[in-house]
């Protein structure tokens, strides 16, 4: 089905999820099946409303399903309780969000090295590993920079290194491209692409950018609460295989 | 992630100082008005220690006395029967009266009248600024209090010989004594018992208050007590009468309440400032907060940042608001000042309480905003 040979990083099957109850009641997801690989980008497209953010929200262990299971890193996170979901989340989750939520009072390493504060690091230890990790990054110059004095691009990318910093398994980025122009947002995809290969980490993108869809190597399109397609590109011909 | 809470606080200026404001304006408000109230509280019992200072331990008085200027006459033999109570060392007269002073321009004012015992003195003023204490012993001497020497010779410098009328008797200040301030900001003018009754008009009964002391080694409290079971007056000490007079005031009088309101209306504003900003900042940092809670950051992590953050501001802010207070009682207890103020350490402590609760308030708000928030919320575009 999949054509990958690893074992998934996450697996969905029939998700529900439901908020509020009786007339006010919506249904954000409605039986969804889905497999996150390691080493790939698996984007969520779909119009607004359709249950893309939901579904992230679900696989990152920041909301519950109503009903269905979710495996995330070999870890049902259907059965763990609200302090174990947090826990989960701040060992093998890395977050990037369309609109940065970087710290404005933080320089760029300490806003890298704000999950690893988190864990119980130290500040020195913290920033230390951020700023190695930001000089990797190309961002070696602006350490000591506020978010408001970086461009769109170069705050993406601390919240991307904020997103790796701990060394997370899985990383779920919302609309990484939207409040970026066309070629920072392919520079900020390369970036994720060879962060998902090198560290044989899944990606999860929910996006309405189809500029972006080429980087993807699983591609989902979601409408009303449901899965209507999962289409698998092939790196290199870009051809549509499943 | 107490960096984390520092920065972010310190990071927006606006807020910042205006949460320090609003506690340090309550602070102020909170610290001065009760300074102010304590220190008016002090002036009503102000003669009571002066008296004391160099009087006796004993006060013995009419049952029905409220409060030290409320004076019920005694006759002579009370004296003689406090002195008879067994347990007493030795007990002297001492008169308190107000009578009216007629200066050589022809103009009067009302003073408060002290007539201490001839031979010992007892009660005499603590502090002589000018003349000697045993000058009072010659005819028609009296001791004025420097505040009571300015009031009825403004912009005249304090000299001893000056002379003015009592109840048409000759007075001649023979001394300026330093006394505490009085409730009625009249002068207090000290004289022997004898002459005190040459001042005042005459009455069948004179004597204000048995001054007594214990015999070395008995218990004040035990000998109060036997002197009301033996001569059925009252017997307290100095500071049992202090707390009498101001216990009064605070119960007969509107001051506790009025500047109970003005301390109530600090709190309310100074609550009312810091807490909204406070929230303001915390709403505003919302989706940072959610950002945290995302990334795996817990509850009580967050709840501690913003304990940090409101202790923080909360320490500034009432550091702030004490000095100015202080410094404000620094200028009020000044020779030249008629301001009343007196900051123990109680105030200090209840200001300091005060703006605990403001900041447990401020805080309690912003902390129920951060835990219900979801994570999902950076989600939200």
């Amino acid at each position: 089905m999949n054509g990958n040979n690893s074992q998934p990083s996450i697996v969905c099957r029939n998700v529900v999820k439901t908020y509020g109850t009786g007339n006010a009641e919506v249904h954000a997801l409605r039986g969804v099946n889905l497999d996150v690989y390691p080493g790939e980008i698996t984007m969520l497209v779909g119009p607004s409303g359709c249950g893309k953010t939901t579904l992230l929200s679900v696989v990152a262990g920041i909301l519950r399903p109503t009903s269905g299971s979710v495996s995330a890193i070999d870890t049902d996170l259907t059965k763990l309780s609200g302090w174990r979901r947090t826990a989960f989340r701040r060992r093998n989750v890395g977050f990037v969000f369309q609109q940065f939520n970087l710290l404005p009072a933080l320089t760029a390493a300490e806003n890298a090295a704000v999950p690893l504060v988190i864990q119980g690091y130290s500040k020195r230890a913290a920033v230390a590993r951020a700023s190695e990790l930001l000089t990797e990054m190309g961002m070696g110059d602006r350490l000591r920079n506020l978010p408001g004095q970086l461009s769109g691009g170069q705050q993406q990318r601390v919240a991307i290194a904020r997103a790796l910093v701990h060394g997370p398994q899985l990383l779920v980025c919302d609309e990484p491209t939207s409040a970026l122009d066309h070629k920072t947002g392919h520079a900020i995809l390369e970036l994720l692409r060879t962060i998902a290969i090198e560290g044989d980490r899944a990606v999860m993108i929910v996006t309405h950018d189809n500029r972006i869809f080429e980087f993807a190597d699983t591609l989902a399109r979601m409408d009303d609460g449901r899965i209507l397609s999962i289409g698998r590109e092939k790196r290199g011909d870009r051809a549509l295989i499943a | 992630m107490s960096w984390i809470a520092l920065k972010m606080l310190t990071g927006n200026r606006g807020k910042y100082l205006g949460i320090i404001l609003g506690i340090a304006f309550a602070s102020l408000l909170i610290a001065q008005q009760a300074s102010i109230f304590c220190g008016l509280m002090l002036q009503t019992s102000g003669q009571i220690r002066d008296i004391d200072a160099r009087g006796a331990d004993i006060w013995a008085m009419d049952r029905n006395v409220q409060f030290s200027d409320d004076i019920k006459p005694l006759s002579e033999n009370d004296l003689y029967r406090v002195r008879g109570v067994p347990g007493v060392s030795w007990a002297v007269r001492l008169y308190k009266g107000l009578t009216r002073s007629r200066l050589a321009d022809g103009n009067f004012q009302q003073t408060i009248l002290l007539g201490l015992d001839d031979a010992t003195l007892v009660g005499a003023p603590p502090n002589m600024i000018l003349g000697s204490l045993f000058d009072l012993r010659k005819p028609d001497a009296v001791i004025m209090d420097l505040e009571g020497y300015h009031l009825l010779w403004p912009g005249e410098k304090p000299r001893i010989g000056k002379r003015f009328e009592m109840n048409d008797h000759v007075a001649e200040i023979v001394g300026i004594c330093k006394a505490s301030r009085t409730f009625q900001t009249f002068p207090v003018v000290y004289t022997r018992y004898t002459q005190a009754l040459e001042f005042v008009p005459p009455e069948r009964k004179v004597l204000s208050f048995v001054l007594a002391q214990p015999q070395p080694g008995l218990d004040v409290h035990e000998v109060c007590r036997r002197i009301e079971s033996q001569t059925n007056l009252r017997a307290v000490t100095g500071k049992q009468f202090e707390w009498i007079t101001m216990m009064y005031f605070m119960r007969k009088t509107g001051i506790p309440f009025n500047f109970g309101i003005t301390v109530a209306l600090g709190f309310i504003v100074g609550t009312a400032i810091a807490a909204q900003t406070f929230y303001l900042f915390t709403i505003e940092n919302i989706k940072q907060y959610g950002a945290l809670k995302a990334m795996g950051a817990g509850n009580w992590s967050l709840m501690g940042m913003i304990l940090l953050q409101a202790m923080l501001v909360s320490t500034i802010g009432f550091a702030l608001g004490i000095g100015v207070a202080s410094w404000f009682g620094k200028i009020a207890t000044l020779p030249s000042s008629r301001l009343a103020f007196y900051m123990p350490w109680e105030v200090f402590i209840g200001t300091g309480l005060a703006v605990g609760a403001i900041s447990i308030l401020s805080s309690v708000l912003s902390m129920q905003r951060v835990m219900v928030v979801e994570p999902a919320v950076v989600f939200q575009g």
